[in-house]
């Protein structure tokens, strides 16, 4: 018996929520008082998840998996699982796992908890925390099949060194049919995604509109922030639909939410909640965003927007 | 071309959400019930289809009868007929089982759901149901157009989109951008008379076992008040940031 972690992985190079997975999986399977086997897909440095425990790495390389694809990356999660005696099997929570654990749960038979936001509570019957209802409430989910699927919320664990002298082993895994096959892949270079970002910056119909951007994106690079906005103002074209955070939008989970001149509004608030710290720039000291926020300005974004990029700068130097 | 729309009934997303029987149930009272936000992404695309390029639309929903007027309301928007699979809906997988079934009696071509509902937020059902079904799956579908049974359909990924080829039969997950919000439909007085006329059909669940269940629910620790900090003092700000919330 066994928990397999996938550790996932863009261009080689291991993604921070594949450190946060074997973080947890390592714990996870030290209550099960099992070993921790850490898959990985065209990944170049192994053994830098020996670091957060995976005592052992199956490293599958080939040049089909290259591009993901949810059906043949379930497959070979599965084979793995299967080879190894896997009976927990942990994912992160990127667009791309969220894709692919589905047809995994299905394909192993196994019960799939997604938004699973802490430790097992118990180990029997397997009880884990998930985020519900747009992060207004959790849910404690027991799975009851005798292998199990679970999908780790972003940020919602944390990454825990733990080293261990580990080995990397390589499987050859057998590739799937596919049924849907990449034509083309559009990504946005050089800026940090609202997906990866530990710090997001994000602005409503306050800023007036998209000519006022730029203070918004000079704060977000000296932060090393991602940039993000209201709907209003993606419906307005101000900025691009992918910016979008809130219910029907993107949902952020970032460290630090900075939100500049949005009121508020319940579906964006249902889009943010899961952020760690959230602070509020808004000159109306009624918008509901108050009630939500950690930390608050009362204050024009235009006067405290400069200030506060012209002091953090002077912070990043000290 | 017969189109399948999984319709979700789930609580308005300005509910106030509360738990019941020592916190082991979602308390329904006061709550208004609408049709997923991601499913009506999914069900007015399937409107266009059916305007189109012609189609036959049917919404189905595993749910007991309180969910009717959701799948009605489907209805008065432009679906030609419903299914309801009379059954407490209790997990993803004995959902997306109970919708393979209705997907195997029904030869669908083409089923459309939301990426995920706004109740639980599981995100499950639709992969589910492609991988129990066994048609091609596409999910976080931002776009897509049908030409015969060949597919082009575009989903979200970090920090962009990716363009997919594929062929019906085939299942998204769909969410904002295979239509826009703009687009979506209120049904008319013209379409709500003619939703009553239209059949809602009631079928029987297959046998099924839950894979996961929920022992108890809880809400998130009540949240502090907010710190306020002077605009013209900015460097509060950061010093609370660095020292205190630690996150920069």
């Amino acid at each position: 018996m066994s928990v397999l972690v996938f550790a996932d992985s863009a261009e080689g190079k291991f993604k921070k929520s594949a450190f946060e997975v074997v973080s947890y999986g390592k714990k996870v399977a030290e209550q099960l008082g099992s070993n921790l086997v850490a898959l990985t897909i065209n990944a170049n440095n192994n053994e830098e998840l020996y670091t957060y425990g995976a005592e052992k790495v199956i490293a599958v390389s080939n040049d089909s998996l290259a591009t993901f694809n949810a059906k043949v990356y379930a497959s070979v999660i599965k084979q793995v699982a299967e080879a190894q005696g896997s009976s927990v099997v942990i994912l992160d929570s990127s667009i791309d796992t969220l894709y692919a654990a589905p047809i995994l749960a299905v394909g192993l038979d196994a019960g799939y908890a997604s938004n699973v936001v802490a430790l097992p509570s118990a180990t029997s019957p397997f009880t884990v925390k998930r985020k519900a209802f747009s992060n207004k409430g959790f849910s404690n989910t027991v799975i009851s099949t005798e292998k199990k699927v679970i999908g780790v919320a972003k940020n919602s664990y944390g990454v825990f060194e733990s080293p261990v002298d580990g080995s990397t082993e390589t499987f050859e895994a057998t590739i799937a049919d596919s049924g849907v096959t990449s034509i083309k892949v559009e990504r946005v270079t050089g800026k940090v995604t609202i997906a990866d970002a530990d710090i997001v910056v994000s602005a409503g119909r306050g800023l007036k509109g998209p000519e006022n951007w730029g203070m918004v994106e000079e704060l977000a690079d000296v932060l090393g922030a991602a940039t993000a906005c209201s709907k209003p103002v993606s419906d307005l074209g101000w900025r691009p639909h992918g910016e979008h955070v809130g219910q029907t939008g993107k949902p952020v989970a970032s460290n630090l939410y900075i939100a500049i001149g949005i009121s508020g509004a319940i579906q964006h608030l249902a889009g943010i909640n899961a952020s760690k710290v959230k602070v509020v720039i808004n000159t109306d000291p009624e918008a509901p965003f108050f009630k939500a926020a950690d930390y608050g300005i009362v204050g024009d974004a235009f006067e405290v927007v400069p200030k506060l990029i012209e002091k953090l700068k002077a912070f990043k130097q000290a | 071309m017969k189109i399948l729309v999984c319709i979700s009934h789930v609580p308005d997303t300005t509910s106030k959400i509360n738990f019941t029987e020592n916190d082991t149930k979602f308390d329904t009272n006061g709550v208004q019930f609408v049709i997923n936000p991601y499913d009506e992404f999914s069900l007015t695309r399937a409107m266009w289809f059916k305007e189109k390029q012609g189609a036959n639309v049917t919404v189905v929903n595993v749910g007991n009868a309180s969910t009717e007027p959701t799948l009605r309301k489907a209805l008065a928007i432009g679906a030609d007929d419903a299914i309801r699979v009379n059954m407490d809906a209790t997990d993803g997988l004995s959902v997306a089982k109970q919708l393979a079934e209705v997907v195997k009696n029904g030869g669908y071509d083409l089923v459309l759901a939301g990426r995920e509902s706004i109740d639980y937020n599981g995100g499950m059902v639709p992969g589910m149901l492609a991988a129990l079904v066994d048609f091609n799956f596409v999910n976080g579908c931002v776009g897509m157009e049908i030409d015969g049974t060949s597919v082009t359909a575009t989903r979200e990924i970090d920090g962009g989109n990716e363009t997919l080829s594929t062929a019906l039969p085939l299942v998204i997950g769909g969410q904002k951008g295979i239509v826009e919000e703009k687009d979506l439909r209120i049904p008319n007085m013209r379409g709500i008379m003619m939703a009553r006329k239209k059949p809602l059909n009631v079928v029987e669940p297959v046998a099924t076992e839950s894979a996961t269940s929920i022992e108890s629910f809880e809400k998130p620790a009540p949240k502090g008040a907010v710190k306020l900090v002077d605009a013209d003092n900015v460097d509060e700000l950061i010093s609370l940031l660095h020292n205190e919330a630690k996150v920069i």
